[in-house]
């Protein structure tokens, strides 16, 4: 058989890759399970840690059951919406206005909200965390998250120097919601709170100011009708 | 057959030392001076180094005879990032904080030149048992570099070995302070830097005229 003929190769690469593709499709497909609950807890993490609480991942499952008291969904318009709040896609939430998890705890016996966020910042999504006290409009903890920002630059929105900055913000003024602004170091904001963003890590810190308003916005009815 | 005859130790022992890939061949700097601020992602990139290219210049070697000379990259590229695609999803289900750490740059262990090098030079001629040895050799000495980096960035930069505190506080009570420096990528360019002059120094034959 002539090794190097057009019909050879163009046999051998198409079987070459119908082999590896289902090499790939059967580990993903097996190891999905075991991923999805490490996802899971990664998550459960973020959410302790906006309530400035530090989990490793042996305890947190217990933690989460001990903090965590309530979870649902809630719509755009202040109603409820059926589903489980910790499962619920996030992405997909935003873009529809409805069912955003609602994340109900108790930390050293005062209620605290979370309510999660979802953004883009320079290279791809940021994510993370809010919680607010029992007022319902000062900040408790918050905790980012993000895909692929540049360490060192973006990427330290994920620190706890830059989350750290948000406790004690307020996001409503006078009734009305005005989210936190990050401004650069050394500036500062008219008319609402606002915490530094990141040198050297502009796009990013706007898109985390983008979503901290967009998400929180989301929320504005349901915070509004309970207070 | 002798599985390690004389020859087999020198594929297999060579790349540690006098062929290392990384302080003689000079390939792989790329990852060895991103992963190893720490001890920790430095073993473990190492591990997995190993393994994908100990597997990949197997399966190259097991299918030499019927690679079409035309596709030759693109056949190595697919077996080689299938392996990183594996490596990747196993880390992921059992390793996750690793993974994440890691993320980018398992990736780029496809990248990596000492991977596609020793299957374009050794798998594509040899077969499977000595390709298999030539893989693990020259992952064992990119890995052996990255250990020996990481171990000394993590000592110096942040006073601890596999996230363990070495350093005692007394030290510290004394004026000692961490050198912030080593934790940023510069200078493990300067730790291969010393590494090959240690290591050239011992090596005459090595030393260029």
């Amino acid at each position: 058989m002539n090794k190097e003929s057009n019909l050879y190769t163009v046999i051998y690469a198409g079987v070459l890759v119908i082999v590896v593709a289902a090499a790939l499709a059967f580990t993903n497909q097996a190891l999905k399970e075991t991923q999805k609950k490490n996802e899971d807890i990664d998550k459960k993490i973020q959410i302790l840690r906006c309530l400035n609480v530090t989990a490793n991942t042996k305890e947190v499952e217990a933690k989460y059951d001990e903090l965590i008291k309530e979870s649902f969904l809630v719509n755009k318009d202040g109603s409820k919406a059926e589903g489980d709040a910790f499962k619920e896609d996030i992405a997909k939430a935003y873009a529809n206005g409805t069912a955003l998890p609602v994340f109900v705890a108790k930390v050293d016996g005062a209620t605290k909200y979370v309510f999660a966020m979802r953004g883009t910042g320079l290279w791809g999504p940021i994510w993370g965390y809010l919680s607010l006290n029992d007022d319902k409009n000062t900040v408790f903890g918050t905790d980012f998250s993000n895909a692929g920002e540049t360490p060192g630059l973006g990427a330290e929105i994920s620190t706890s120097k830059f989350s750290s900055q948000f406790a004690g913000k307020q996001i409503f003024k006078n009734g009305e919601f005005k989210s936190i602004a990050i401004v650069k170091p050394g500036k500062t904001a008219e008319g609402q709170d606002y915490v530094d963003g990141i040198s050297g890590g502009t796009i990013t810190s706007q898109g985390a100011n983008r979503m901290i308003y967009d998400s929180l916005n989301n929320y504005v009815e349901f915070i509004k009708q309970n207070n | 057959m002798n599985l390690f005859s004389a020859k087999n130790k020198e594929i297999l022992l060579a790349p540690i030392s006098k062929k290392n890939p990384v302080i003689v061949q000079m390939l792989g700097i790329c990852s060895a001076l991103a992963v190893t601020a720490k001890l920790e992602p430095s073993i473990v990139m190492a591990v997995s180094v190993v393994v994908v290219i100990a597997f990949a210049n197997v399966i190259i070697s097991l299918i030499r005879k019927t690679i079409p000379n035309r596709i030759r990259i693109i056949v190595q590229l697919v077996v080689a990032a299938v392996l990183v695609t594996l490596v990747s999803e196993v880390l992921k289900a059992y390793a996750y904080d690793m993974s994440k750490q890691l993320s980018v740059f398992i990736g780029l262990i496809l990248t990596n030149c000492i991977l596609m090098g020793r299957m374009e030079a050794f798998g594509l001629n040899n077969g499977p048992w000595e390709a298999f040895l030539d893989g693990v050799g020259h992952g064992a000495g990119y890995g052996l570099i990255l250990i020996i980096v990481g171990f000394f960035r993590e000592l110096l930069g942040s006073g601890t070995l596999l996230g363990i505190k070495v350093i005692p506080q007394i030290f510290y009570n004394w004026g000692y302070v961490n050198n912030g420096l080593m934790i940023l990528p510069p200078m493990a360019l300067i730790t291969i830097a010393v590494i090959i002059w240690v290591h050239r120094a011992r090596n005459k034959d090595l030393q260029e005229k």
